[in-house]
Parts: structure tokens; sequence; C-alpha cells
């Protein structure tokens, strides 16, 4: 049952769609913990945002969606054989891709540094919707972060079946998926941003 | 496994053998849809009899009242773990894992499903979570004991092993998300010639419904899960009312999954009963459509009504009454399904096999759980009988009456399709009346119990509920007696039993129109589909 006769294009996208459900409904139970401390406790989390950098917020949405906008030219680029430019793109997204984590990580870093992570001390000590507040910060934020480096390697990996000619123009869906997948990672930061930057 | 392989090949070419491949590798790493459906089958049914094991020995506890032959600490064990691996390992992967496995693509017309390797990896995760689950009872703090719902703040405190045990969970809900997205695209786009959404046997129309449970609610556990293991390991305090947390939000993420998982069991089991009776009685099954349509009900109303498991947890009187409502709702798709079904029996040319007897069995078990269901789900009665034997009661009569028998049902019917041997008639009727009559004695007894006042999870009780006790546990060794006499007799026919050829049972659907045991490419040629999945015109047994 190895051969395949047909591939079967719609079949794998709608595959792919339904996921992508599946990982919109994982960020939604987060979102749902969001929205219900959120209705509690406004003014910490309100001060809670207002200590996140939204310069880096916003600096991350930008790189994000250029990294998307290389996905989606990529995906043309190998639609129209021109497989050198897919490839230089997909390496864009990467490029991308690893420029986001590096400006999370100095985040992270200054937020560990001033003694704010889940189950510190200093967050045990100060008021509770705060503390609720940066656990969720925290682990949404790292989620979101892991599916960038996993998206990350799934280019990546898509890259190189491109420069083994395994996907082309006849061939994209491997890199039609792989690139909604960035959409979806890149679709969720959109969400975070404004959450958890941008609250007054 | 091996051992069974031998005994077949001496069979026709078929998928036994024709791919000239055998040992365990060409089992482990196959992605044929019908060796991937046997590989579950023996999985899930061998996590099952562990479950098994586990109920009789708190059966044996609950006997009398005191310390029977366990402490109050290896009794939290035991009722966790008997649920952990009933539930994630056997219940939920049971019947789409295996039989929508081996059936499924069948039933449509199709080759395999969509995605065979993607199929094959499900598997794999869900050995993996499984081995994950069995460690976690073996090392660390010791086998988780907060039962099975993982509820905060026991389960973010107490020093058994929960974190590897939740780990294991998440690669168990990874599994059944990949067969949901598997089976509803393989549904979608690989349906034959003719098969149209009308024509779809009512099995696949569950497993449909089914999958898109499994797609739409397993991620919400596996971020609830996540929760439990950064509460743990984190101290991230989400769930902490001293950290401004709130545990209730844990029960409704966990029940918002955890009620429409339970839909992941029940419906496919009603599919199962809704192919076999149709064929059994020598009918077309009634209200096909209304059928198709409670599935997809179910799944849509069961999505909303989880907080009917939080009626006593804290919640406003608004959610209470909402929450009943829905609950209600849900029950008429339910009453649907059964009144078709026994409108389809009705004048019919009934035939009393084995398969048709656990199928019959599920009809009565299923309505006395779901007529029980309703005590539960309306919220005054519920507040008396919560946290009681009747929830224990109900749950198993839906369940394992509900389930459990269907899944019996499915094996007598199927098991010999891909077997090409049968299992002797007498032996299997006389098991499935030792279970039925055990099963009844055990959990309605807990029923009786539950309204009388004994709490669940207790592992001592007052000396009052000492003689119903005594008759449950009884209850439960019939049942057992019933399983083994089943299981020796189902296995024994598989191996070494007389032929199964042909299409014996009379079945209209596709599986039966192909040779026994099904050829590894399932279809000879293209099947081109002309009539509905319970026309029996022509078809004779």
């Amino acid at each position: 049952m190895t051969t395949h006769p047909h591939k079967d294009y719609a079949g794998a996208k709608l595959g792919m769609w339904l996921f992508l459900f599946t990982e919109l409904l994982l960020f939604g139970g987060m979102f749902l913990l969001y929205s219900v401390y959120f209705k509690r406790y406004p003014q910490e989390f309100a001060a809670g945002g207002r200590q996140l950098d939204w310069i880096m917020g916003t600096v991350n949405t930008v790189i994000l969606l250029t990294s998307s906008l290389c996905a989606a030219m990529a995906v043309t680029a190998v639609q129209r054989d021109e497989l050198r430019r897919a490839v230089a793109l997909i390496g864009g997204t990467i490029l991308c891709a690893a420029g986001f984590m590096v400006i999370k990580y100095v985040e992270w870093s200054a937020k560990i540094g001033h003694g704010i992570y889940p189950g510190s001390e200093h967050l045990k000590s100060g008021p509770p919707g705060e503390s609720v507040f940066f656990s969720l910060y925290f682990i949404t934020t790292g989620i979101h972060g892991l599916h960038v480096l996993i998206g990350g390697a799934l280019l990546a990996w898509i890259a190189l079946k491109i420069k083994g000619g395994e996907v082309n123009a006849g061939n994209d869906i491997l890199l039609e998926n792989g690139a909604l997948y960035w959409h979806l990672v890149d679709l969720i930061w959109i969400f975070i941003f404004p959450l958890y930057y941008l609250i007054l | 496994m091996d051992s069974n392989v031998q005994k077949v090949t001496a069979q026709p070419s078929c998928f036994w053998n024709d791919t000239g491949k055998s040992g365990l590798t060409s089992w482990i790493f196959s992605t044929d849809h019908k060796r991937i459906g046997l590989l579950y089958f023996y999985a899930t049914f061998g996590f099952f009899l562990t479950g098994v094991l586990l109920g009789l020995l708190l059966r044996v506890e609950l006997m009398a009242p005191g310390r029977t032959i366990v402490g109050p600490q290896t009794y939290n064990a035991l009722f966790t773990v008997h649920g952990v691996v009933m539930i994630f390992l056997f219940i939920i992967p049971g019947i789409p894992g295996a039989f929508g496995n081996m059936v499924m693509p069948i039933q449509v017309g199709a080759r395999d499903v969509s995605f065979p390797r993607l199929n094959l990896l499900s598997w794999w995760l869900y050995i993996t979570g499984a081995i994950i689950i069995l460690t976690s009872l073996f090392s660390g703090g010791g086998a988780p004991d907060t039962g099975w719902t993982f509820y905060v703040p026991f389960s973010s405190r107490t020093g058994t092993n929960v974190s590897l045990a939740v780990f294991g969970v998440f690669i168990v809900g990874f599994s059944s998300i990949l067969t949901g997205v598997n089976f509803v695209t393989t549904i979608h786009r690989l349906r034959a010639e003719g098969m149209t959404w009308g024509r779809l046997p009512l099995f696949t129309w569950s497993l449909y419904a089914t999958a898109w449970v499994q797609i739409l609610a397993t991620p919400i556990l596996a971020i609830t899960l996540v929760l439990i293991m950064t509460e743990r390991l984190l101290g991230a305090g989400l769930f902490d009312p001293a950290r401004g947390g709130d545990p209730i939000m844990y029960q409704h993420l966990f029940w918002i999954y955890s009620h429409p998982a339970v839909y992941i069991m029940i419906l496919p089991a009603m599919g199962i009963v809704s192919d076999i009776i149709p064929v059994f009685s020598r009918k077309p099954i009634f209200g096909y459509k209304m059928i198709a349509f409670s599935s997809i009900a179910i799944a849509a109303a069961g999505s909303l009504v989880w907080g009917h498991h939080m009626f006593t947890s804290g919640m406003s009187d608004t959610a209470v009454m909402v929450f009943s409502f829905l609950t209600f709702v849900v029950a008429i798709p339910s009453a649907i399904k059964v009144f078709n079904w026994v409108s389809t029996l009705y004048r019919g040319s009934i035939s009393l096999e084995a398969p048709m007897l656990f199928a019959l069995s599920f009809i009565l078990l299923f309505s006395i759980g779901g007529l029980s269901g309703l005590i539960l789900g309306s919220a005054a009665t519920d507040v008396h009988v919560h946290d009681t034997h009747f929830v224990v009661g109900h749950f198993h009569y839906v369940m394992f009456g509900g389930t459990g028998f269907a899944i019996f049902a499915a094996m007598h019917y199927w098991l010999p399709k891909f077997y090409g041997r049968r299992y002797a008639e007498k032996p299997a009727v006389v098991a499935w009346a030792l279970m039925f009559t055990g099963f009844n004695v055990l959990y309605f007894t807990m029923q009786v119990l539950g309204m009388k006042g004994m709490p669940r999870r207790y592992y001592d009780y007052l000396p009052e509920f000492a003689t119903l006790n005594l008759v449950a546990t009884v209850g439960s060794w019939i049942l057992a007696a019933g399983l083994v006499i089943m299981l020796v007799n189902l296995f024994r026919g598989l191996w070494w039993g007389a032929p199964f050829e042909g299409n014996p049972w009379g079945g209209a659907t596709l599986e039966w129109s192909i040779p026994t045991p099904p050829p590894t490419e399932n279809f000879v040629e293209e099947p081109t589909v002309t009539h509905g999945p319970y026309d029996f015109t022509g078809i004779g047994r």
C-alpha cells in the first residue's frame, strides 16, 4: 500500500485546515482564560500590560507580518516554477522567525531579570491579578514561541524538499500547507499582541 | 499477534498475506487501514482487560465495609488508573481507532484512508502515550490518585506522578485529533462513485460526527493538561485562589473537552447499533435521515452542556438553568435514535444471533443510562445524587452497557469478516446472557446505593450499605465470567473456527460485497454504489 496513483490535493488541504482548527482551539483555551480573568482583574491586567515593552511587541508584529508575506510569495514563486527564488523567500521567513525569537528572548530575560516569571517570589507577593496576567503571558507566548520554532523547522525542511526537486510547480501542496501553518502562527500573534501589549 | 498471523496464512489471498510481508514489522509499520485497525483493536482491548481487572479489584475492596484488600491510598490509585485506562486508552480510541479504521474506508468504497501514514503515526502516538501513562504508574511518586478528572487543587499538589500521566494523556489526545482529521477528510474526499451522503452507512455517519468532536474538543483537553503541568512544574498559579487563579476555571476547561468526549465514546457505538439492527431485522433502517442528523445534532448540542458536571461546584443560577436546559436538549436526538431503532425492529424478521443480542442490550442499557442521566441533568435532583454511586452506575450504564456492549456487538459482527473464521453461536449467547445479567446486578445496585446516599471514590462505607455492595460485587463476578467465556469462544473461533465466507449476515453495506478476508486493496475493482446501505433487495442470508 505504498503506491498512490494520484494525490488528492483538495483532500490534503482539507486535512490541513482541519488541523489548523485544532491549533486555534488550543490557543482558544488560553484566550478563554484571558477573557475570564481580564473581567475579574481589569486594573491589574492593564498595569501588567504597561510593564510589557510595546515597541518590541510592535517590531515583532511587523517581523511576523513580513515573514508571512515571504511565505505567501514563496508559494507563488514555486507555482511559477521559480524554485531558487522560493528557497530564498523561505529563507527570509526563517530569518524573520529567528529575529522574532531573539526579540522574544530579550523580552523574557528582561522580565525574568526583574523577578517576573510564573511562580516567582515577586509575583507571589504582588496583587493576585498581576500573577495571573504574567503566568498567562508566559504560557501563551511560550506556546506560541514553540509554534514559531516548529513552523520554522517545517519550512526549512520544505525548502530542502524544493532544492531536492520533490516540491515544484506540479507538486506544491507541502509548501502550501506549510505556508498555511505559518500564517496561523502569524494570525495567533496578531491576537496575542493587542491583548497583552496594548490593553489600556 | 504473530501466532494468529500464522493461523490465517492458510487462507486465500487477502490482507493477511497478499503483500508478501509477514512478521511484526509488517504490522507495526503498516499503513494498511485494516492492519492499523487490528493493531488498535488489540491494544485498546488489552487496556480494556487491564481496566476490567482494576475494576474487579475495586469491587472486591468494596465487598465489605472497612479495609478488605487495599488501603485508602491504593484504592485512590486503583480508581484513578481504572478511569484513565478505560477512558483515554480504551473507550475514546476504541471504536474509531479499531472498527473505524477497519470498516469505514471499505464502507465508503475507498482503498484506504486519506492519509495512511498519518494513520500509522496516530497509532504510534497512541502507543507512546500509553507507555508514558504506564510508566507514570511505577515511577516518581507512584500512580496518580486524583481520579481520572485530574481536578485541581489536589492534582497540582499531590505528590503522585500526575505530571507524567497527564503528559501521556496529552500525547494520546494528539493521536485522537489526527484520527479525526483523517476520517473527516476520508469521508469527504474518498467516497466511491454513487456513494452519496444519503447512502453512507450510519456507522460511517456516526464516525463523521465523532471525528468533528475529536477535532474541535480535544485541543481544549490538550491545553488543560498543559496547564496542569505548568501548575505543578512552574507553580503558575492560574488555578490557585491564593494567587488570583480560580479552580472552577479548571473544571470548565476540563469539561469543555470531557463532556463532548463522552460523545466521542457513545456516537460511534450508536453507529454500530444502527448498522447491525437492520441487518438482523431484514428491514431497511427506520428514519435513516433522522438517525444521521441526530448524530450531528448530538455532536453539536453535546458541546454546549459541559456545565452540568459542575452544578454543585459554584455557578450562577442562570448558568445552572441554561446548562440544565441544554442537557435536556441532547436527550432529544438520543431519543430519536432509540425510537428509530425500535421502529426498525417492528415487524422485522428478527434473528437473535450474538451481534443482535448485544445490539439490543445496547438499546435497553443505554436507555436506562440515558434516563438516569436526566436525573443528573436536572439541577434539583443532581444536588441530591451528585458524587454518589448513582453517578458511577449511570456512567457505566451509558459507557459500558452502551459503548462496551456495542463494541462486543461489533466484535461478533465484523471480526469474522476480517479473520474469515467464525465463533460458535451457543457459547456466545451464553456469554451474552451472563454478561447482561451480571451487568445489571452490578450497576443497577450501584444506582440504588447512590440513591441511598453512598458516596463514590470512598474505600469504606457505613454498615447499612453492606448488603447491596456485596450484591454488586457478586454481579461483577458474573459479568467477568461472561466476559471470559465470550473472549475464549470468540478468539478460538476467529483462529480455529469454521470458515466465514461470503455474506452470512446478509449485510448490504459495501464491506459485505468484497472477499472475506478483504484483500489489501479492499476492492477488486473500483466500486460503483447503486443502492442504499440498508436496501436488502436480492441479498439473502
